[in-house]
């Protein structure tokens, strides 16, 4: 048995990674490395007014004062900022429609899986195409517009909504944030901007689509969204990169605003490429992703399928500021080969009768690390406020390891707090319950592992849910604890 | 990464002194000693005191206590052969104990620095052990209290000269349970370091209770290392009681290290003291060894308390369970770390932890990390973590049975306590925590009354608002 287990892991080492393609596209790229001089080329290129190049420059001040954090449980050769590029766009040029967009972007997107075409008339989903950090296309423009809902890139919506991005932008995630939050706001190229008007709910999926191409890039993006009053949305994030030697960085923000009864639901699953099985190349994901219930009776859902990236250091967050707000995080994280995660949520409580809810499934393979790590905060105000965090480890393989770091602190004597952990193997039972039953042990534990993550899979989108399931049996097919 | 800040006056005066006595501190010391000395000092000198910025001292605030002006001696104070057996006898009905005293952090007896008894068991000073132990004491003294643990530990290992010294020969079984008494009684602010050191040979047994108490009330800061070395297939019970007045911070670490089969449960009661800081690291150093880690803490007026606890599974086949419970009023602040790591070849771990807290004001505050870091796949292991109210239902349950609110609370919040007070095992000590906690959560008794020390008043009758027999 233990042999067997051994070569079914190594099986499971030698998944691949189909996203590694490489397309080549005249590119526009900045010179490398970073100093105001890169900050003022990313801003002239984008044309953006003088107010948003004073933002970038005084988040590149207080960058330089910052020191990259350490507390995270990752180890990483130092991240060398100077040798990156920080801006890298498709050679643009007017387009009308989308038939006169690259046919190599469109081969790219098609190779994803996100074919703009296909998206566009059968499934409903409207996409924001982010390749090395350009917005390449947004479909369904005009569908949305019929509602009022604005959806477009960063870059397009500085330019036709100053107010909005102006009143929004860095009001939840300020420069002042942390290291990658500051590097991002001094560097980052686009993303997606999306507003929900008063009382629409939005009725198609909204979908990021994000792509690292070219080497040495680093993509730093940024993701607005704004529910007012009683409106919904649910937001879809997908992204990959290709297979490359050295590492690449992500350092992303996304900001959530949740005002009075607006719900905003926010799935992703992020394929980034992970490096080879000895740990090579793969891309650093060091995002700010947080979410802010502002007004009364608002919700923000996270639901995330991490199964990419070396190194993950991500931390969806919900700030519960309005009374009987609501916040939720599911996450599913994999990690196999050397890939290392640290990953969690934060429910900070400032409202009344606030509630929250942790779901974490880990799932760690190889010679890999995952790292759960939360922080949950009544604050005195947060009255009759309550907090159910559940996060379970599983191991498949002993060279492996599985954390749980959760930080609890509460203030006030009204509110609950309850957190529970375990952590341990695939259980022989279940396994032997399966073959028994004449199901090979590979499609045993994808059962197995499936049904484990069930509880997280079930809040996807149904497209998601799909692409997630099929994400979790290629990396861990076969493997046995 | 993180940037240190100078040193404090306090670690500066300490350094100072540490250079301009260099002779005296070393007076009893083998060349060994010495060495272990200098080194800790230089980790300390790069260590500091912890400050905010120390991630595991972020909430507990020690500046405070650390800007106060101290006395610090190299020497007792006081006339030793103190007859302090006779000052304070314990209290505790029934119970036979050995009681090893020290007064500010000075081992004192009419019978002299050590004392062996028939079956071998050393008992005494550790300045004395380490005039006529020396080789056991060389083998043992600060090898596992680590020095780069936290800046307090290397302090103490530079600096500190007595304590008391525990030795059990192999296959001894100790009967009468051994109390040690850490008594501050002093007219002046005092920083006190002892470093207790106790040996526990093969497949022997003790129970050993660790009572910190004051009697005064003027300022204190101790720092207080024990190790703790529990021999192949031993087994240790160990009692920590701590009744410190509102004014003292106390900063203890205790080290044990279990060989193959040992067996320890270790219990920390804390029901009054300004700041106390528990550091519990326990290394499971051989397979089979079963630790189960337990602690009470009823805190109320600004008091804070903080503990922190570290297994570490070094080895297949072992068992450890945490449980720790706290009852939080008034203002003050708790902190509970809790740390499982499970090393890579641990397999077959079994590891619980569990952390619940009630708190009963809104002024209270509770910090609870229940961290778990396994590296192996083969294992159980599970922590959980509440923070909340008396139970409603249960309350009703009760209410509507006639008992009074006041009551039906004391009855809820003493069943919370009595789960960790159940795992004692020595029955006349139980039944005095048992009472102590009743009226602790009654918040009758001033700090004098409740200490275990019966210092200025006799034993009285304790009458009970609630026969718990009749419930």
């Amino acid at each position: 048995m233990a042999n067997d287990e051994n070569v079914l892991i190594d099986n499971v080492t030698r998944g691949e990674y189909k996203y590694g393609f490489y397309t080549d596209i005249e590119m526009d790229t900045a010179p490398v490395g970073l100093s105001e001089d890169t900050i003022r080329f990313i801003s002239a290129k984008k044309s953006e007014p003088q107010w948003l190049l004073d933002f970038r420059l005084k988040a590149y001040q207080h960058w330089l004062t910052l020191e990259e954090p350490d507390w995270a449980h990752l180890h990483h050769p130092p991240i060398k900022y100077q040798e990156i590029i920080y801006f890298a766009a498709p050679k643009k040029k007017e387009l009308a429609s989308l038939d006169e967009v690259d046919p190599d972007l469109l081969e790219t997107f098609n190779k994803l899986g996100i074919s703009l075409e296909e998206q566009k008339r059968l499934s409903g989903v409207a996409v924001d195409a982010v390749i090395d950090s350009v917005s390449v296309k947004t479909t369904f423009t005009k569908t949305l517009q019929k509602h009022g809902i604005i959806f477009s890139s960063f870059s397009e919506a500085v330019q036709n909504h100053p107010d909005l991005i102006k009143k929004y932008m860095a009001s939840v995630v300020p420069y002042t944030d942390n290291y990658f939050a500051a590097l991002n706001s001094a560097v980052f190229s686009d993303g997606s901007f999306c507003y929900i008007p008063k009382g629409v709910r939005c009725p198609v999926e909204l979908s990021t689509y994000f792509r690292i191409n070219a080497a040495n890039t680093g993509q730093f993006e940024r993701t607005l969204i704004v529910a007012d009053e009683g409106s919904y949305v649910s937001y879809l994030e997908g992204c990959t990169a290709p297979m490359r030697d050295e590492n690449q960085l992500h350092a992303a923000i996304v900001e959530i605003i949740a005002l009075k009864d607006a719900e905003v639901k926010y799935s992703t699953v992020q394929n980034w490429y992970p490096g080879n099985s000895e740990g090579k190349g793969g891309v650093y994901n060091f995002v700010t992703k947080r979410g802010m219930c502002r007004g009364a009776n608002s919700k923000i859902s996270w639901t995330q399928v991490e199964t990419g990236s070396a190194i993950t250091w991500k931390y969806p967050s919900c700030i519960l500021m309005g009374d009987n707000s609501v916040g939720e995080f599911y996450s599913v994280a994999v990690t196999n080969n050397y890939q290392q995660a640290d990953t969690g949520s934060k429910m900070i409580h400032l409202g009344k009768n606030t509630k929250s809810t942790i779901i974490s499934k880990g799932i760690s393979a190889g010679h890999s690390n995952n790292s759960y790590r939360g922080l949950v905060r009544m604050s005195r105000r947060a009255e009759n406020s309550r907090n159910f965090s559940q996060c379970d480890s599983l191991l498949l393989g002993d060279k492996c390891g599985a954390h749980t770091y959760p930080y609890i602190h509460n203030e006030n004597k009204s509110s609950i707090i309850e957190h529970e952990a375990t952590t341990s193997k695939i259980s022989e039972d279940q396994l032997f319950y399966c073959l028994q039953r004449g199901i090979s042990e590979e499609n045993a534990i994808g059962l197995i592992v499936n049904g484990y993550a069930k509880e997280v899979l079930k809040k996807l989108p149904m497209e998601f849910a799909v692409e997630a399931q099929k994400l979790l049996t290629i990396s861990l097919e076969g493997s046995v604890g | 990464m993180e940037t240190k800040t100078s040193h404090t006056a306090l670690g500066q005066k300490m350094i100072q002194t540490f250079e301009d006595n260099e002779k005296l501190i070393f007076r009893n010391d083998s060349s060994t000693i010495v060495d272990r000395r200098k080194k800790a000092m230089e980790i300390f000198r790069e260590q500091r005191f912890p400050d905010s910025k120390t991630e595991n001292w972020r909430n507990t605030d020690i500046s405070k206590a650390l800007a106060l002006d101290y006395n610090y001696y190299l020497e007792p104070g006081f006339q030793k052969h103190v007859d302090i057996d006779k000052m304070f006898q314990c209290d505790i009905p029934h119970l036979q104990t050995k009681m090893i005293s020290q007064l500010n952090g000075w081992f004192i007896s009419e019978n002299g620095n050590l004392t062996k008894d028939v079956q071998g068991v050393i008992i005494g000073s550790l300045a004395g052990a380490k005039k006529n132990y020396s080789e056991l004491v060389d083998a043992h003294y600060g090898l596992i209290a680590d020095d780069i643990k936290s800046g307090f530990v290397a302090l103490n290992n530079a600096f500190a000269e007595d304590g008391v010294f525990i030795y059990v020969p192999d296959n001894v079984e100790v009967k009468v349970p051994l109390q040690m008494v850490n008594i501050i009684n002093h007219d002046e602010n005092i920083f006190i370091q002892n470093h207790n050191l106790v040996i526990i040979g093969e497949n022997s047994s003790l129970q050993l209770v660790q009572c910190d108490d004051s009697v005064d009330h003027q300022r204190s800061l101790i720092n207080t290392v024990t190790e703790i070395f529990v021999g192949k297939n031993a087994s240790l019970d160990h009692y920590k009681l701590q009744n410190k007045n509102d004014n003292s911070t106390l900063i203890n670490s205790i080290f044990f290290d279990l060989k193959r089969d040992a067996r320890l449960s270790t219990n920390a009661i804390t029901l009054n003291g300004g700041l106390i800081r528990n550091e519990n690291y326990v290394t499971l150093n051989g397979e089979n060894c079963e630790a189960n880690v337990m602690g009470v803490y009823l805190v109320d007026k600004a008091q804070h308390v903080d503990n922190q606890i570290f297994i570490d599974h070094a080895f297949p086949n072992c068992r450890s369970n945490e449980l720790f419970k706290g009852i939080i009023d008034d203002s003050a602040h708790a902190v509970f770390n809790g740390r499982i790591l499970v090393r890579k070849d641990a397999q077959h771990t079994n590891a619980y932890q569990t952390n619940k807290n009630i708190l009963l004001t809104d002024k209270a505050t509770v910090n609870t990390k229940p961290f778990l870091e396994i590296y192996a796949d083969d294992v159980k292991c599970s922590h959980g973590a509440t923070i909340g109210q008396i139970d409603e239902n249960a309350m009703f349950y009760l209410k509507s049975r006639g008992i009074g609110e006041h009551n039906a609370k004391m009855l809820l919040m003493y069943a919370f306590a009595a789960e960790v007070i159940n795992n004692i095992r020595i029955e006349p000590l139980k039944i005095r925590i048992d009472d102590m906690v009743k009226k602790r959560l009654r918040g009758e008794l001033s700090i004098c009354e409740q200490c275990v020390l019966h210092c200025s008043t006799m034993e009285k009758e304790i009458k009970f608002e609630i026969d718990l027999s009749k419930v």
